[in-house]
């Protein structure tokens, strides 16, 4: 039952979202909204855009004057070099203008963009932290790093890349059209209307194509996940041998987002080739049409030779499109999976998110369960009608075995859930109402595997209580009876510790977990008991840190070892999600579930000495 | 570490080795940027060549005939046909040959991540290796997606420069100039830019760092209420990649449009030149559009190599990042040997001595003997290096003195996959693979079902394993079902146990597990030992009981060896050790 239950935990809360839903427009419009670094000044950069294309426009221009009044094709007056001379002055002075401008937009689209892709980048960090522990563990460790690292970077390049481009380019042919419009609306009319069927087969074809890229991203974060997974899991790879076999998966995750970006490339480039296609035919029937036209008297041949140029002008965004749609889309995916974390929905949420919330008051903690029972979407129930006070200040223990339910009392108590039946209150206060800050200053949870730092012992520490200083720390340790042993280490205090610890024993790693709670000093203790045995010194040193760290405030302690049931004013026996038991240890000795365990304990621990 | 500088050299060498790994797609490519190139300078003749031959005639002599109009449409059309073909040619080939480039790069890093030893991974934080595998390798082939077009450019630039210099040599020589003022211009940036791009590389890593780490640890965060501090600490990592982002947008924001105006500044001039020529020596009009026409073509491919250039320095220092993976040596020495035979084996050490940092030995000195076929208890407080000696003994690391041999065998001559064939491991931590339960008992190897569930028997878990929805199929690890700490113990535990090794080391493999049922289990593992030499790192009397004899270690040290009743009877500090946790039990007990 526990296993079914413990599955169903795995489903149970909102999964860490795929993809924003809707089209690439609303996805750049919630990306803008949590990025609105982005959008700031953005007017006055799409000004300077567009004066900064302006320096384009000058050639086709030039060229016109050139050809009508210089060459004196247009009134036949001979070649006038003196006016062509101004001419060309007059354009240097706008092409150092607009290359001016040019350097202004680039400085503060890059400026925004960074600045609205950082921010993008810390919120949806936060939204992870955020997230329940069980939505946080739907995703692999891998993929949900690759959601704040590469997927926000495949943005920034975008941005820092194309981005521009894609501004400029639409500037340019805004630009251009008002420019044809006024050298002649017809000839404007025909290049629009032969363009016009590629924008609408580009709408169609939006879709596929931003499906076509998020699977690609997707794919990265499988195949970060998968190397992930063969760097954490370094040594049990080395041990086993399976060197040949982890790579075999990592490749497969290679070659799948291979394959994933190649299709999605192909449907690019098939689909923006053609707008090369659509250049061509825009171009002959500008020739076609405008010769008619000059034929009949509405244009000149400089204006036609130069509408010839504009075309061109107009035509180039189309040919910047075939490398920049390309990122476009893959930019939109990668905005999509990162939005979709920050849009993921935080199971438990902080009541205090809005500035609401109750405060819970200092002192010791009074805990109350009320008729509490608790299952997993979709499951059976683990925790069945649960009622218990626990006063302030008492020492609770709580045992059962695999499955009876206790780890789930203990996480409602600190509330990494909700219960679906019943409240539960911490002096009264309904757990749900009291705000994050205050919950966590007052509750500290010290989970089974104690997790460090890649930091120093000193910084570990501090962990539970940032502004503490050297001396609160070692006031710390020695109350827990842990100076001495922090002192043998190489370098005290200042011993680095190594990823995840490693550094340290595992016994050791305990140690510094429940010295980080001590510094945390909490109101209510809980503590699900590290269950990695060590030597039985160390045992003592640890059951003795525990009972220092349990006075004086309300502790709750899954208990798996003997002496820390022993010592702990009142045990709770939960089986198959019931409390079945509630007393002193020693009442509950004689009988029950209590009994069942307890004569285990002793059997195990006390194999070579005569029973008295 | 300062960077070198980068050169344009090395920006080559990496592309060359691109080009050489994969000369067929960037052939085709390649083709298809020539013919790109081929039909935008025809293009660009095709506009002077229908100025002169229909327009100027039409205004001229205000008539035009339907096979003149049809000729040039026809003309336009084709090559825009022409143009759109090699488009899908070099696009969809360069990003092929890019893929198959960063694939190619990927494999080799996450090999070397298989491959080299743990003291190395002790030095890389895990983000930092997602960062090398995945932002450097994307770094390092960046320009690959833009190098057939503009190289195809060269073609049209090479084209346009030669009808340029047809035309006119005077102007075309004017208009040529456009040319080495680029390359002047790019040098200066990419010099600016290599030292910007690297530590945007570096700061990437970082941030992966910061966030794997912080995810790793969400629980601990969580629980104590940390998540403020945490995202202030990637906030600052963030922040840094900004400002260099931003700083490296300026740099470009600053090349970018010199590059872009020198077209621009050649065609005034040729306007000016062309004119005064006009003027002067009766120059043909058409001629001075058609190079007007021409470097206004070019502007494009002008850009184009602009970008290619502009990837450079990001893309050298990816290649170096990588390359430094790719060159780590440090793999552990193998050699040829083999075990063969079926029977348990012998552990020895010798002279052990092992320390994760130079002068701080963990062991010292150290000698075990493990006869076939007999069960040692290694016993020792925290600290005393324990975990350390059955890395040695599985030989996840290599000592710095003495050795560990096997069957009178250093480890160290062993073929690779030899011990892991006859040896198992658990170790203190379990760890599940994000896959089914029977893939984490066999590990791909071809056990049947049969012995699947055998070893879960005897691992105390199969009762579990049964009640889950799909059995054996059942996903557990990170992201399925979450196993109690016991579980996944246990599950390590049947693992080990499949492979019936012929040594067979426990680091506290019970210890996570209810007191009963870690007696069923010691007693099932006392039965099926039998053709197994067993090194269990013992904590509890009754894990010690299952021994034959026991080794006490001590600082690093092998203090005492023999019975357990013989160490309790002769040696202090052993007695106070393991039965601390009963002297403790007996003072809280009534």
């Amino acid at each position: 039952m526990s296993a079914r239950a413990a599955l169903a935990e795995a489903r149970a809360g909102a999964a860490v979202g795929e993809v924003g839903s809707g089209s690439a427009w609303t996805t750049v419009r919630r990306g803008l909204a949590l990025s609105p670094q982005i959008r700031a000044g953005l007017g006055v950069t799409l000004v300077l855009a567009l004066v900064a294309t302006a320096g384009r426009v000058i050639v086709p221009v030039a060229v016109q004057q050139t050809i009508d009044r210089g060459f004196g094709a247009a009134d036949d007056a001979g070649v006038d070099v003196g006016f062509v001379a101004t001419m060309v002055a007059v354009a240097l002075g706008v092409v150092l203008l607009t290359a001016g401008c040019a350097f202004a937009m680039n400085a503060r689209l890059f400026r925004a963009s960074e600045a609205g892709l950082a921010a993008l980048r810390v919120t949806a960090f936060r939204h992870v932290h955020d997230l329940s522990v069980q939505t946080q563990s739907t995703e692999r460790r891998g993929s949900l790093v690759s959601r704040v690292t590469s997927d926000v970077d495949a943005l920034s390049l975008f941005l820092q890349w194309a981005g521009v481009f894609l501004v400029v380019a639409v500037a340019q042919v805004v630009l251009a059209s008002m420019v044809m419009l006024v050298y002649s609306w017809q000839l404007t009319l025909v290049v629009w209307v032969t363009f016009a069927p590629l924008v609408l087969a580009l709408r169609v074809l939006q879709r596929r194509l931003a499906a076509a890229y998020l699977a690609v991203r997707e794919r990265v974060g499988a195949m970060l996940g998968a190397v992930s997974e063969a760097v954490v899991g370094a040594q049990v790879v080395r041990a086993y041998g399976i060197e040949a076999r982890t790579g075999d998966r990592i490749d497969a995750a290679i070659d799948a987002h291979r394959h994933a970006a190649v299709r999605a490339q192909s449907f690019a480039v098939g689909a923006f080739s053609t707008g090369e296609l659509v250049a061509g035919l825009a171009t002959a029937a500008v020739v076609v049409v405008g010769v008619l036209l000059g034929l009949a008297g509405e244009i000149t041949a400089g204006r036609l030779v130069a509408f010839l140029f504009l075309v061109t002008l107009f035509v180039q965004p189309v040919q910047l499109g075939t490398e920049m749609l390309n990122e476009m889309q893959n930019a939109i995916a990668s905005w999509r999976r990162v939005l979709g974390v920050v849009d993921t929905p935080a199971d438990v949420a902080d009541p205090g998110a809005g500035g609401g919330g109750a405060v819970l008051p200092h002192g010791p903690v009074e805990v109350e369960f009320d008729q509490v029972g608790y299952a997993y979407p979709g499951g059976p129930p683990v925790l069945h009608d649960v009622s218990v006070v626990v006063p302030a200040g008492q020492r609770v223990a709580v045992v059962g075995e695999t499955g009876s339910g206790k780890s789930t009392f203990v996480k409602l108590l600190s509330r990494l859930m909700d219960p679906t039946q019943g409240t539960v209150r911490l002096d009264g206060v309904d757990l749900r109402e009291v705000r994050f800050d205050s919950l966590r200053a007052r509750v500290v949870l010290v989970p089974q595997e104690g997790f460090l730092f890649d930091d120093t012992l000193a910084a570990n520490l501090r962990y539970g209580r940032p502004e503490a200083d050297e001396a609160e720390i070692v006031a710390a340790l020695a109350d827990l009876g842990l100076d001495d042993w922090a002192r043998s280490l190489p370098r005290g205090l200042a011993t680095r510790v190594g990823q995840r610890g490693e550094s340290l024993s595992v016994g050791e790693r305990q140690l510094v977990a429940l010295a980080r709670a001590r510094l945390a000093d909490p109101d209510l203790l809980v503590l699900d008991e590290a269950t990695s045995a060590v030597d039985p010194a160390t045992e003592v040193r640890l059951a003795r840190a525990l009972r220092r760290l349990s006075t004086g405030r309300t502790s709750v302690t899954i208990a798996h070892r003997l002496s820390t049931a022993q010592a702990a004013d009142r045990v709770l026996v939960f089986d198959a999600g019931r409390l079945v038991q509630d007393g002193p240890p020693a009442t509950l000795r004689e009988a029950g579930v209590y009994a069942r365990l307890h004569a285990a304990w002793t059997r195990g621990g006390r194999r070579d000495r005569p029973q008295p | 570490m300062t960077e070198r500088p980068v050169t344009l050299g090395e920006g080559a060498r990496v592309l060359a080795r691109g080009i050489r790994a994969e000369p067929g797609v960037f052939t085709l490519s390649v083709l298809g940027a020539v013919l790109f190139g081929l039909a935008t300078v025809a293009s660009a003749r095709a506009v002077g060549w229908v100025t002169d031959t229909l327009i100027a005639p039409a205004f001229r002599t205000g008539t035009v005939e339907a096979g003149a109009l049809a000729r040039a449409a026809g003309v336009l059309v084709g090559l825009g046909l022409l143009r759109a073909a090699a488009i899908v040619l070099r696009r969809l080939f360069a990003g092929v040959m890019q893929y198959r480039l960063q694939a190619r790069d990927r494999r080799a890093v996450t090999r070397q991540y298989l491959r080299l030893p743990l003291s190395w991974h002790h030095r890389h934080p895990t983000g930092e290796l997602l960062s090398n595998a995945g932002s450097d390798v994307d770094a390092t082939w960046a320009p690959i997606a833009p190098l057939p077009m503009a190289l195809g450019v060269v073609v049209t630039l090479v084209l346009a420069a030669a009808a340029m210099v047809l035309a006119d040599p005077l102007l075309g020589a004017v208009g040529l100039l456009v040319f080495p003022l680029v390359l002047v211009v790019n040098v200066a940036y990419q010099r600016r830019m290599a030292p910007l791009a690297a530590q945007a590389q570096a700061l990437r890593a970082e941030v992966a760092t910061i966030a794997h780490e912080s995810f790793d640890a969400a629980l601990v965060v969580k629980s104590l209420g940390r998540e403020a501090e945490e995202t202030a600490r990637f906030a600052a990592a963030a922040s840094r990649l900004q400002a260099v982002n931003t700083r490296a947008g300026r740099l470009r924001g600053t090349f970018d449009p010199m590059i872009e105006a020198l077209p621009t500044l050649g065609v005034l001039a040729v306007l000016l030149l062309g004119t005064w020529q006009v003027a002067t020596v009766g120059l043909d009009p058409g001629t001075v559009v058609e190079i007007a026409y021409l470097l206004t073509i070019v502007a494009f491919p002008v850009r184009a190599i602009g970008w290619l250039l502009g990837e450079m320095p990001r893309s050298v220092v990816g290649a170096r990042r990588v390359d430094r993976v790719r060159g780590a040596s440090g793999a552990m020495p193998a050699g040829a040997d083999d075990l063969p035979g079926t029977g348990p084996l012998a552990a020895r050490t010798d002279a052990l001595r092992f320390g994760y940092e130079p002068d701080v030995p963990v062991l010292s000195d150290l000698d075990l003997d493990v006869a076939p076929g007999r069960v040692l208890a290694v016993v020792g407080a925290t600290g005393a290096g324990k975990s350390t000696l059955v890395g040695l003994l599985v030989r996840l690391v290599d000592p710095d003195r003495g050795q560990v041999s096997v069957d009178g065998a250093d480890v160290r001559t062993l073929a690779p996959g030899v011990l892991p064939r006859v040896g198992a491991v658990v170790l203190q931590e379990a760890f599940l693979f994000d896959d089914s339960v029977r893939g984490n008992v066999t590990l791909g190897d071809p056990f049947g079902d049969g012995q699947v569930w055998q070893a879960l028997e005897l691992a105390q878990v199969d009762d579990v394993v049964r009640a889950l929805p799909a059995g054996l199929d059942t996903r557990i690890g990170e992201r399925g079902t979450s196993l109690s700490g016991g579980q996944r113990q246990r599950v390590a535990l049947a693992r080990a146990l499949v492979r019936r090794p012929r040594l067979l080391v426990l680091d506290d493999a019970t210890s996570a597990v209810d007191p009963e049922v870690e007696h069923r289990i010691l007693d099932a593992l006392r039965a099926a030992a039998a053709g197994t030499t067993v090194v269990v790192v013992a904590h509890r009397p009754a894990t010690i009981a299952l021994a034959d004899e026991v080794a006490f270690l001590d600082g690093g040290r092998l203090a005492d060896h023999g019975t357990h009743a013989a160490l309790l009877a002769r040696n202090a500090a052993y007695r106070d050790l393991v039965t601390a946790y009963e002297q403790e039990a007996a003072e809280v007990l009534p």
